[in-house]
């Protein structure tokens, strides 16, 4: 077995976290122009990317500026998109929980989507793994990811300012979120929670301060548990030897 | 104004979503319920706050127009056989540039 240095799992994740950027790439570069075209100067568009770093809730947030929802509702719907991040949090933590707070406070900024999904599979592969080879491959991973989403914001921002009229940028955040729905609808119980969610949205659409969007994702919610919940009961009768 | 707010609070409160295990809760399990509801927030937002706008959509005063319906059928058409996000959505804005183009 070669020997692993901390050093040397610090590239290992660097290598790991490369890829991504073509993904983020193109997905940065549409914030920063679609915050342009929602009015944010490259200041502000930079501003959102870095302190909120997680693209579907940015986007949320921004599509629901520019609709004229009420601050508390772009606040807490960008936040029910990112609860997920909560979730990563808490699987992180029997990895990475005993290190100083202040790593700890670094690695829950830089828990993004890619972050987590690459360290999590690591993690479980190389129980041999140290605290700092963990934290060193975590931060590895977030090296080459977390400057290029800003650098794109950047671009994408000065690139927005001279994207003409009538480019139908209104419907870029639209198909964005259709293209991260999609590959979200593993289960039955994801696509009752979205189907549960569409339905209740469009109901509700009338609702003012956009709290029909609330009510989607509740009921969303709601629905995806139950359809878990009874799935695994049907799969528990069907064959009663294996335990939940 | 308002602008800032929405940075300052949501960049808080995702670090705070972020931290609070990590930093704060340490190893206590959460209760399964709590979990099963977490697990489907983001397909349960999302698509709420789509559907509206791809029915509805703001530009056309609200009312429904085929080029941007064919464009979230090929996104989510392409999403769910590809199981990734960027073909789905270079294929939703080729159609929808299409459709713009045919359908004016």
């Amino acid at each position: 077995m070669p020997t692993e240095t901390t050093k040397s799992i610090f590239w290992q994740g660097a290598r790991d976290g490369a890829p991504f950027i073509l993904v983020l790439i193109p997905f940065s570069t549409l914030f920063g122009v679609v915050a342009t075209e929602a009015g944010l100067n490259i200041l502000e568009a930079l501003t959102f990317s870095v302190a909120v770093l997680a693209g579907a809730a940015q986007f949320t947030a921004l599509q629901l500026l520019s609709d004229g929802a009420p601050t508390t509702i772009a606040i807490i719907s960008a936040l029910a998109v990112n609860l997920r991040m909560a979730l990563y949090s808490a699987s992180l933590t029997p990895y990475l929980g005993a290190a100083p707070l202040w790593q700890r406070a670094l690695a829950a900024y830089f828990t993004v989507d890619q972050t987590y999904a690459s360290s999590i599979l690591k993690f479980a592969d190389n129980s041999h793994w140290t605290l700092r080879q963990r934290l060193s491959y975590f931060f590895g991973v977030a090296t080459p990811i977390c400057p290029m989403w800003f650098l794109f914001t950047v671009i994408g921002a000065l690139v927005g300012a001279s994207v003409p009229d009538g480019l139908a940028l209104d419907f870029a955040i639209p198909i964005t979120f259709l293209a991260l729905i999609a590959p979200m609808l593993r289960t039955s119980a994801h696509l009752a929670a979205a189907l549960v969610s569409v339905i209740v949205a469009l109901i509700s659409a009338g609702l003012p301060y956009n709290l029909g969007l609330l009510a989607a994702g509740v009921a969303g919610m709601m629905a995806g548990a139950q359809i878990e919940v009874l799935t695994k009961r049907r799969a528990a009768i069907s064959a009663p030897g294996k335990l939940l | 104004m308002a602008l800032w707010t929405v940075i300052v609070l949501l960049g808080l409160g995702s670090f705070a979503l972020r931290f609070i295990f990590l930093g704060l809760v340490g190893n206590h399990p959460l209760p399964p319920w709590l979990l099963r509801h977490l697990r489907y927030t983001a397909v349960a937002v999302l698509p709420g706050l789509v559907a509206p706008l791809v029915l509805w959509p703001a530009e056309t005063g609200g009312t429904p127009d085929i080029s941007r319906l064919l464009a979230a059928f090929v996104t989510l058409a392409v999403g769910l056989a590809s199981r990734s996000v960027l073909p789905a959505i270079l294929c939703g804005g080729a159609t929808l540039y299409a459709g713009l183009y045919i359908f004016g």
